[in-house]
């Protein structure tokens, strides 16, 4: 049964990230952000079947729930009508399936002869929000947690400047 | 027991990644790059999680967490900037901005 649920999401994640970058039907960025959701959504659904739940959610929240949202907004706050006339250049498109086909290959090939498969049995971690809390304010990575703090206040703090009318 | 191993959910998160290689290389709008962007992300984070699954270890959970944080807070400085520059050059196509180019 796992194993369907696995094939089931990771194909949906690849085929709405196909969907992401290159979409027969539509050019439009709005189609691309909705097939973003829908990868997002199947991560988080691979994410609940290695056990990792609180990711799981924290996925969803915060990549289908602020980031998209985010992307969304600037896609209609831009007027993007006169974007979707040009065309890629084929021949260069050709070229990077090329390149990036390679790489996948290599990968591929990579983990194949660094895990042969059926040696990893027993596992037994589970990413609960209460394991992953107790971890988190443990002194280990209390530190760095506190730093996330700052960096998004700054992140923040930096967006509304950038947004600023009279930006120089 | 489950079928599934480590390698599948890595083969997965590195088809994810070449895919948003492909879109960054590929694409010429800049909001696309930027989404691509995201997609490459999140293929790492799911050979993280993955990883930390199939090794008994919650570290690799906590650095996802972390991951995930400050992608959001670089998807808000990135939109940012693409807003300050499509005010000050009406255009989202990354070929109409050359001005760093020799």
């Amino acid at each position: 049964m796992q194993d369907v649920f696995f094939y089931i999401f990771a194909g949906l994640a690849l085929l709405c990230g196909a969907l992401v970058i290159a979409n027969p039907v539509s050019r439009n960025p709005v189609t691309s952000a909705m097939f973003l959701v829908l990868t997002i959504v199947s991560l988080a659904g691979l994410f609940v079947l290695l056990h990792a739940f609180f990711l799981a959610a924290v996925q969803v929240l915060v990549y289908a729930g602020a980031v998209i949202v985010l992307f969304l907004f600037v896609i209609m706050l831009l007027d993007l009508k006169e974007e979707e006339r040009r065309r890629i250049k084929l021949f260069m498109a050709g070229l990077a399936v090329l390149a990036v086909g390679t790489i996948a290959a290599v990968m591929i090939r990579t983990i194949k002869l660094a895990h042969p498969a059926g040696t990893l049995a027993r596992v037994r971690v589970e990413g609960s929000a209460d394991a992953l809390g107790r971890m988190l304010f443990s002194s280990n990575f209390a530190l760095p947690f506190e730093l996330v703090s700052l960096l998004l206040l700054v992140a923040m703090i930096g967006a509304i400047l950038l947004s600023k009318k009279d930006l120089r | 027991m489950s079928a599934i191993d480590l390698p599948h959910y890595l083969i997965v998160s590195a088809l994810l990644f070449c895919l948003g290689l492909l879109g960054v290389i590929v694409r010429r709008n800049v909001l696309i790059i930027y989404m691509s962007l995201e997609l490459m992300l999140n293929a790492g984070n799911l050979a993280l999680v993955a990883a930390s699954r199939f090794n008994n270890n919650l570290n690799g959970q906590i650095m996802v967490f972390f991951i995930i944080t400050v992608a959001a807070a670089e998807v808000a400085v990135g939109l940012a900037l693409i807003v300050a520059l499509y005010r000050r050059r009406q255009t989202t196509h990354v070929e109409d901005l050359t001005t760093l180019k020799f």
